[in-house]
């Protein structure tokens, strides 16, 4: 099989065509900077990737930040929570080992019991697979609506590098019927492989990062093959898309993609929020597709490609139709959520991410 | 074991769901199945929109077992735009100080954990300041 063959074939193209019905954002309120990491861990010298990370409430999961977020997506979207046929959650941060993050948010939001409900895991990629399937689902017949979220509360080892961006939010959204939908999802495309750039074993509470591998062999090497793909599949140039997004573990990574596949700055200045809320995992590509919703016009087309370790990448070609405008202001923003802001310090930051032995 | 009794009020807690009176159109919360204005049989469930104000409130600075790693937190009573009163903690105040009056929204959120890291997590409904 040639290299050829696999790419001709590659395309993930729904046999009816379907869209984003609605969508919505969650980012908690907290915010850690980066000058406060490098306080306790560096004495305040070396820079921060983030200017500042959102941290979860006390009282905040994977689970409850779902809920609110498929809450907005509801409310844009204007169906019954009865007519989803599937609730699906990709995250890194399930609150549970074994019972599924999906039925307590089908259960919180009304969609029980005529629902399939499931977990995805794809490190940083698991709320675009959920995308991906989702898409299937509805454009395969099985369903009209199906909803997918990508969430996490991420969290780095005390003092390592990935404390300064393992933040938590994310994003859900209802895809359906295209003829219904704020943008029409016209295909994807994923590119995996076998790479060992990141990874946490059952039981362990932080991540291990193979040092080399983070850089080129997985996040570049898997962003440009999986862009580059949807642009010559479907005879696409940068300049033909209004907006990019790429998954943002910080704030270089995706400025580099882009400028690598030709796209402008102004193209992903939008969509890129990791200066100001870190990496949200599962919940980055998707957040940064939200908050391009927010101002997109008619008529827009947008490039999604997320990432995850282990390695992957789903592209995305998207296209906004004229029912963005009034679904935009019926729900929060996602620049809503990023300005409801309080910044703490480090000692807050230990206790209310449970990092302090009480017991 | 407490469990049975979570999973029973699963739907009241997640949501806010309680009911309407067919005959007096009172909305009810917790749903009780009899109407507490005009006594007819109240069965119909009813979404509430999850809005309203800050009607008392206490700051919680020893807490019951289960709730000792959030002190200090705010109780609220909320009296909901539909007219029933709930009482429920305050969340996401940030800087802010609860006040009598404050606009406040529904969110779902962990209300505790059981006391060992075995136990299950339960969720249910709190308040914050109106976002926007
Ligand atoms: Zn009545």
């Amino acid at each position: 099989m040639t290299e050829e063959h696999v790419h001709k074939n590659g395309l993930l193209k729904p046999n009816r065509p379907v869209g984003i019905i609605g969508y919505g954002a969650y980012v908690p309120r907290y915010r850690l900077p980066g000058a406060e990491v490098a306080r306790i861990w560096t004495g305040g010298t070396g820079g921060s990737p983030v200017k500042e990370k959102s941290v979860p409430g006390l009282d905040e999961d994977v689970i409850t930040m779902s809920i609110e977020a498929a809450r907005n997506a509801l409310a844009r979207a204007g169906i019954d929570p009865f007519e989803l046929r599937a609730v699906w959650v990709g995250s890194e941060s399930h609150p549970y080992a074994v019972k599924p993050t999906g039925t307590i948010v089908a259960e919180a939001i009304g969609a029980t019991p005529a629902v399939s409900a499931a977990d995805w895991e794809f490190a940083c990629k698991a709320g675009t697979e959920a995308f991906t399937a989702a898409m299937g689902l509805v454009g395969s017949k099985m369903a009209n609506y199906a909803l997918a979220i990508g969430m996490d509360t991420a969290q780095g080892r005390p003092g390592d590098a990935l404390e300064y961006t393992a933040a938590a939010g994310g994003a859900a959204y209802i895809l359906g019927p295209a003829e219904e939908a704020l943008a029409v999802v016209d295909s994807a495309y994923s590119y995996v492989s076998d790479t060992p750039d990141f990874f946490r074993r059952a039981e362990q509470k932080y991540p291990e990062h193979g040092q080399r591998f983070t850089g080129e062999p997985a996040y570049f090497t898997h962003i440009t093959s999986a862009a580059r793909a949807m642009l010559d599949l479907t005879g696409a140039a940068p300049e033909d898309f209004t907006f990019a997004v790429f998954h943002q573990p910080n704030a270089k990574f995706p400025q580099r993609a882009a400028s690598l596949l030709g796209f402008k700055p102004e193209q992903i200045t939008a969509g890129l929020l990791s200066p100001v809320i870190g990496n949200t995992y599962a919940g980055a590509a998707l957040i940064g597709l939200s908050a391009v919703l927010d101002i997109a016009k008619p008529g827009d087309r947008i490039l999604v490609v997320s990432f995850g370790s282990g390695a992957g990448s789903d592209a995305f070609d998207i296209r906004v139709t004229d029912k963005i405008t009034e679904r935009q202001k019926k729900a929060p923003t996602t620049q809503d959520y990023i300005a409801r802001r309080t910044p703490i310090d480090y000692g807050t930051y230990v206790r209310i991410r449970g990092n302090l032995a009480l017991k | 074991m407490e469990i049975p009794r979570h999973w029973r009020l699963k739907k009241q807690r997640y949501g806010l769901v309680g009911e309407v009176c067919p005959h007096c159109d009172a909305k009810i919360f917790p749903p009780r199945d009899v109407c507490p204005h005009c006594g007819g049989e109240a069965k119909t469930a009813f979404n509430f929109s999850g809005r309203g104000e800050v009607y008392s409130y206490t700051v919680m600075h020893d807490a019951p077992a289960g709730f000792d790693q959030n002190t200090p937190y705010a109780v609220a009573l909320v009296k909901l735009e539909e007219g029933p009163v709930v009482t429920a903690q305050l969340t996401d105040l940030g800087e802010e100080q609860p006040r009598i009056g404050m606009p406040v929204e529904m969110v779902t959120r962990k209300i505790r954990e059981d006391a060992n890291e075995r136990g299950m997590l339960i969720y249910g409904y709190k308040f914050r300041p109106v976002l926007r």
